[in-house]
């Protein structure tokens, strides 16, 4: 079930280090959002405080609120465990289970969450590589490490062990920034078809590439190296690429700074 | 008719032919030279110590009137001259299986929780603390064991007497202070875990953080990421580490013969005092033997040898069958 995202006024710390500053916006369910930015703006901190990853790093914080549909990530005896099993996420370097293979992959999840019976759990994963646009090309080798795959299968593996759990929100951190352009395309053409289940928050530091898959684009950005990054504008991407409301984001859009 | 372009560019310089490494200049000859020399001069001296400990140790088997394999005694003064290695191959390979059954699985929970569950503040410093044990001789572990430990392991032989007695292997036909195999591979054990503790916390440390956060992402825990990600990737590592400690428990001298009372029987009740091993009937013989007596224990060091060799190509196997699923290609 996808859900809706509603973040208010978020800062998030590494030890001392303020990295992002109040950042309040709304993603809606079944929608592709793109984050855009200068690198070191905090774009990957703040994707990671969404599925309460940012805390796994020594000395990471948060203060502030993340809803999903109604419900406080943050709030008290809520356990980050179980936050991750529902907002799945997709790192920038595909990381398949390098000794697993190709079914375990996708399974690892699933085996995670509870018990399935075999042929259940066969379904799953083969209803999942084909959500991520891999299974006639896997089909023949489930049983081989999913280590042997290339790059963008990899990194639709890695989709497709995020989309076998059923999450409610999948976070992708520059997905395509590792891969060739075939494969790129592969997995923008699948991130149109996954936005029909979930809810899709994508960093991407490849402008065009926003426009081609999103539906709305937030804009960040920091004052200066070392101030903490901030939101400057979220909007619909038509509007964000064509008549951005505030001047730093044209600015950054047209290529005259970043 | 190399340089005939239409427009006068300079001759591009010649492309670097062979190997990278003899391009020719003098201080890579010397080097080159040097490494060269140094590796023959090795495997020279190599060899001719393998030559002269095989010759003398067929020397000795030759005149052996019992069988070198399967001979329960040791008495190549003896006239005519019996020995065997059956005990101390026996007694090596037991009380190291003990030291490993043992050291092993307890090393890995003690590198894992050092590297994955120990506060920063505590890791750091119980790190450099099993560093400093596993650099510390085996030799002070054996004293210590030898005098502190042995006494209150009769505790322990009793009520494994008393519990397990039924599996024949834990029956204790003999009462008294346990100078046995078990006791020595429990030695064996404490001997070991520093230096298998302190590599296989090495190899935890150095899984990517990027297939931790693969399971982490997942919404695995905190045993489910090391089971996902930290022990696959260390696989290999754990194998190595053991090795390692099993490399010393297989050689280990004075600690085994402060420990054991050696006798020539193979028992496989192993809380009973006697038995032995290689390196400690070596240790034990070497001093007092003839020329013959020492041709005799140089033969069975080679056995040892020869096992710990076997020992370490099944584990290279070990680790070869699995490379494709190896994590160094992630
Ligand atoms: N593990 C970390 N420890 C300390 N500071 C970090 C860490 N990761 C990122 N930062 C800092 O946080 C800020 C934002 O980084 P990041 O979120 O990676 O930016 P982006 O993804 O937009 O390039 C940067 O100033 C960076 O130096
Ligand atoms: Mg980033």
């Amino acid at each position: 079930m996808a859900k809706r995202i509603d973040v208010g006024g978020l800062t998030a710390y590494y030890g001392s280090h303020k990295a992002i500053e109040d950042i309040s916006m709304t993603v809606e369910p079944r929608s592709v959002t793109a984050f855009i930015g200068p690198s070191g703006c905090g774009k990957s901190t703040f994707l990671r405080t969404l599925n309460r990853m940012h805390e796994v790093t020594p000395g990471g914080r948060v203060e502030g609120k993340v809803l999903l549909d109604d419900e406080d990530l943050y709030g008290s005896g809520v356990d980050p465990v179980t936050v991750r099993r529902t907002v799945g996420m997709v790192f920038q370097r595909p990381n398949p289970f390098p000794t697993m293979s190709i079914f375990d992959n996708v399974a690892a999840g699933l085996r995670l969450n509870g018990s399935y019976r075999k042929n259940q759990l066969a379904d799953i994963v083969e209803k999942s590589l084909r959500g991520a646009n891999l299974w006639n090309e896997v089909k023949d080798r489930l049983n081989k490490p999913g280590s042997g795959l290339s790059g963008g299968q990899q990194q639709r593996l890695c989709i497709a062990r995020a989309i076998a759990v059923e999450p409610d929100v999948l976070l992708m951190d520059e997905p395509c920034s590792a891969l060739d352009p075939i494969s790129t395309l592969a997995i923008e053409d699948l991130i149109g078809e996954l936005k029909e289940r979930f809810t899709i928050v994508i960093v991407t530091h490849n402008m065009q590439q926003a426009a081609r898959v999103s539906d709305r684009t937030a804009f960040f950005n920091l004052a200066a190296v070392g101030k903490p990054g901030r939101l400057v504008e979220i909007d619909e991407t038509e509007r964000i690429f064509s008549n951005p409301s505030v001047q730093a984001t044209e600015d950054y859009i047209s290529g005259r700074f970043g | 008719m190399a340089s005939t372009t239409p427009l006068d560019l300079p001759p591009a310089p010649p492309a670097p032919r062979g190997r990278p490494g003899s391009t020719g200049r003098a201080g890579d000859k010397i080097f080159i030279g040097l490494s060269r020399g140094s590796g023959i001069l090795l495997l020279v001296v190599m060899a001719s110590i393998a030559v002269f400990l095989s010759y003398r140790a067929v020397l000795a088997i030759s005149k052996d009137e019992g069988n070198f394999l399967t001979t329960l005694d040791w008495n190549p003064a003896g006239d005519p001259p019996v020995f065997g290695i059956a005990v101390l191959l026996f007694g090596t390979v037991v009380s190291s299986v003990i030291a490993m059954v043992i050291a092993v699985p307890v090393a890995i929970g003690i590198a894992l929780f050092i590297s994955h569950y120990a506060p920063r503040k505590l890791a750091a410093p119980l790190g450099y603390v099993i560093d400093l044990l596993a650099a510390v001789p085996s030799i002070v572990y054996g004293i210590w064991g030898a005098l502190v430990l042995v006494p209150y392991l009769e505790g322990l032989n009793l009520w494994l007497d008393q519990f397990f007695g039924w599996t024949y292997v834990f029956e204790k036909t003999e009462v008294g202070i346990p100078r046995s195999l078990f006791t020595v591979g429990i030695l064996l054990a404490i001997m070991i875990l520093p230096i298998v503790t302190s590599v296989s916390r090495e190899v935890f440390l150095q899984v990517p953080k990027m297939n931790e956060e693969a399971a982490l992402a997942l919404g695995a825990t905190r045993w489910e990421v090391i089971r996902l990600s930290v022990l696959p990737f260390g696989r290999s590592g754990i194998i190595s580490a053991s090795m390692l400690g099993l490399g010393r428990a297989l050689g280990e001298t004075m600690a085994v013969a402060t420990v054991l009372s050696p006798s020539f029987i193979i028992s496989l009740h192993v809380l009973d005092p006697g038995g032995g091993t290689f390196a400690q009937n070596i240790a034990a013989g070497f001093g007092e033997a003839d020329e013959f007596g020492r041709d005799a224990l140089i033969a069975s060091g080679l056995v040892l040898f020869v096992l710990t060799l076997l020992v370490n190509g099944a584990a290279r196997l070990i680790i070869a069958r699995r490379k494709e699923y190896s994590g160094a290609n992630a």
